[in-house]
């Protein structure tokens, strides 16, 4: 599988007059499980350009490939998770995490033995029958992602995931999400603005500039996982994305 | 509050909320010995006569028992509020998620919304005469509007990012409209539902009393007036009260059961 992002626009019409242009002419290429991140200020269109990979907006020039198709609407193969994780509150964990194959018309007997699989992957056997209200937001967020991984989308489209949580959750499931690429090799793209994040999580950082937001640079980062946030290398990483954000 | 003085709050509140009705049969009572007038005031216990007696005839000259006649009133509300239901759950849904039908129908409700309920009476005795049709097109009238505008506003609140999931998910317009638009408006909806039949109830009453009605709460308590039976009266609004209460009570236990997620939801 691979995604082109070829000469991305998006222009929005704003007060019915007014053109604001939210990103202009972005052009990447993500390869076969490859965890790429984008990493950009407030405002830049990072949840507008993940919206358009996904689907669910449109571009206003160039376009988003997938295995040289075209896409245009939403797809299974893009799975994404939103920023505000999105659960159903009216259903259970279970039954959030069945969704998307029952809407695939899967039989309950089916369903079943996928939820629990999932279930455990997110680390929360035991939780199935609760509602996502008596969760905390560490344990809703990765309902979240089980939910959309439980339809095995070939990418996953996470936008700030880990944002509203505190550094302690959010290093803890940084490491959780590690281990759920490795074991799935799914293809991911996880938007953040926390360069730190991006530095411990990415195979490649595409930099964005604040808006319009366009390519500052892509930044390869070749160090093993699980990284160590207190080595040497890490600091040098960080240090140049930063500069690269600071220009 | 600490726990203790919570505690004390509990029964002087419930003493509170029954001081009032107490004062008043009491003062009734005593007001209706000092007045000795029965059809202004009559005595509890004639009043206690008829509720005590739901069954029998006997008491509300031959207007048919209370209960026969509760029985027939519920019976048209019931009719008149599925009726409205039927036809403003669907519009609701249909001008919530489409502009073209929103349009089409918005300024129309608008105008209609307005107009009491029985202000449609004379039209309504016009068109279809006296009987169960013109009932249920006053009734529903009442509980239409309600329900129309809490499924809007259900449907409307729904948040985004649930459609934009499911269709991630891979779901099609009419799994979008069945599992994630109606579970979301559902306790908006059941608003508006609960509320529709409290104007239901009320507007059945209303309705009974209309010329040539020969059942019902509202024609009993109408026919007593022409007899001079007051304690028949205060009977059957003691009735309509209770049977109100108990309905919107129902209501409130399905909502507080299926819908706890809309308070619980952070
Ligand atoms: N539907 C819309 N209509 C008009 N303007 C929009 C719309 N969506 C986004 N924008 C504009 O596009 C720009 C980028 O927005 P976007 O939400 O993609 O930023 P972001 O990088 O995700 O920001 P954040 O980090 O705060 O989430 C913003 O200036 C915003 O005002
Ligand atoms: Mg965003």
């Amino acid at each position: 599988m691979t995604l082109r992002i070829d000469h991305l626009s998006k222009q929005f019409v704003k007060g019915g007059r007014e053109l604001v242009t939210s990103l202009s002419d972005i052009n990447f290429e993500v390869g076969d499980s490859e965890f790429i991140c984008l990493l950009g200020p407030s405002g830049c269109g990072k949840t507008t350009l993940l919206r358009i990979i996904a689907g669910l907006d449109h571009p206003t020039s160039g376009c988003v490939l997938m295995d040289g198709m075209t896409v245009d609407r939403p797809n299974p193969k893009l799975g994404m998770i939103f920023q505000d994780y999105s659960l159903y509150p009216w259903r259970t964990v279970n039954e959030n995490i069945a969704f998307g194959l029952e809407l695939q018309g899967v039989k309950k007997t089916g369903i079943q033995p996928v939820v629990e699989k999932y279930l455990a992957l997110a680390g929360l056997s035991g939780f199935g029958n609760s509602y996502p209200y008596e969760l905390s937001g560490g344990m809703r967020q990765r309902v979240a992602v089980v939910r959309a991984l439980a339809v095995e989308p070939s990418v996953l489209l996470m936008d700030e995931p880990f944002g509203a949580l505190d550094a302690q959750t959010r290093n803890k499931l940084q490491l959780d999400l590690i281990d759920i690429w490795v074991k799935t090799r799914k293809t991911i793209i996880f938007v953040t603005h926390s360069v730190d994040e991006a530095v411990f999580l990415a195979d490649r950082i595409v930099v964005l500039s604040p808006r319009p937001g366009h390519i500052r640079e892509i930044v390869t980062i070749e160090e093993d996982r699980p990284r160590d946030r207190t080595s040497v290398d890490f600091a040098k990483v960080r240090r140049f994305v930063l500069d690269l954000i600071n220009q | 509050m600490n726990r203790s003085s919570f505690r004390h709050a509990i029964p002087s509140r419930s003493l509170l909320k029954i001081l009032l009705p107490v004062a008043i049969i009491v003062g009734w009572e005593v007001a209706a010995i000092l007045l000795n007038k029965t059809f202004i005031l009559p005595r509890l216990e004639t009043v206690f006569a008829v509720l005590l007696n739901p069954f029998s005839g006997e008491l509300t000259f031959g207007s048919g028992s209370l209960f026969d006649n509760a029985i027939i009133s519920l019976e048209r509300v019931i009719a008149g509020f599925l009726a409205a239901a039927g036809l403003a759950i669907p519009l609701g849904v249909g001008m919530g998620r489409s502009e073209i039908v929103h349009d089409l129908f918005d300024s129309l409700m608008q105008l209609l919304r307005p107009i009491p309920p029985l202000a449609w009476v004379p039209l309504t005795l016009a068109w279809f005469k006296i009987g169960l049709v013109s009932m249920i097109f006053i009734i529903g009238m009442g509980a239409f509007f309600p329900i129309l505008l809490n499924t809007l506003d259900g449907v409307k609140g729904v948040k985004k990012t649930w459609i934009e999931a499911a269709q991630i998910l891979g779901a099609k317009e009419r799994q979008i409209l069945s599992r994630v638009i109606l579970p979301g408006a559902a306790p908006t909806i059941w608003t508006g539902l609960r509320v529709g039949f409290g104007i239901a109830w009320m507007c059945v009453v209303a309705a009974e009393m209309m010329p040539g009605t020969n059942s019902g709460l509202g024609y009993l308590i109408i026919s007593s007036y022409n007899f001079g039976q007051v304690p028949v009266i205060i009977a059957g609004m003691i009735v309509i009260g209770i049977i109100g209460i108990g309905c919107d009570y129902l209501f409130k236990l399905v909502d507080s059961h299926s819908f706890a997620w809309r308070e619980l939801e952070r």
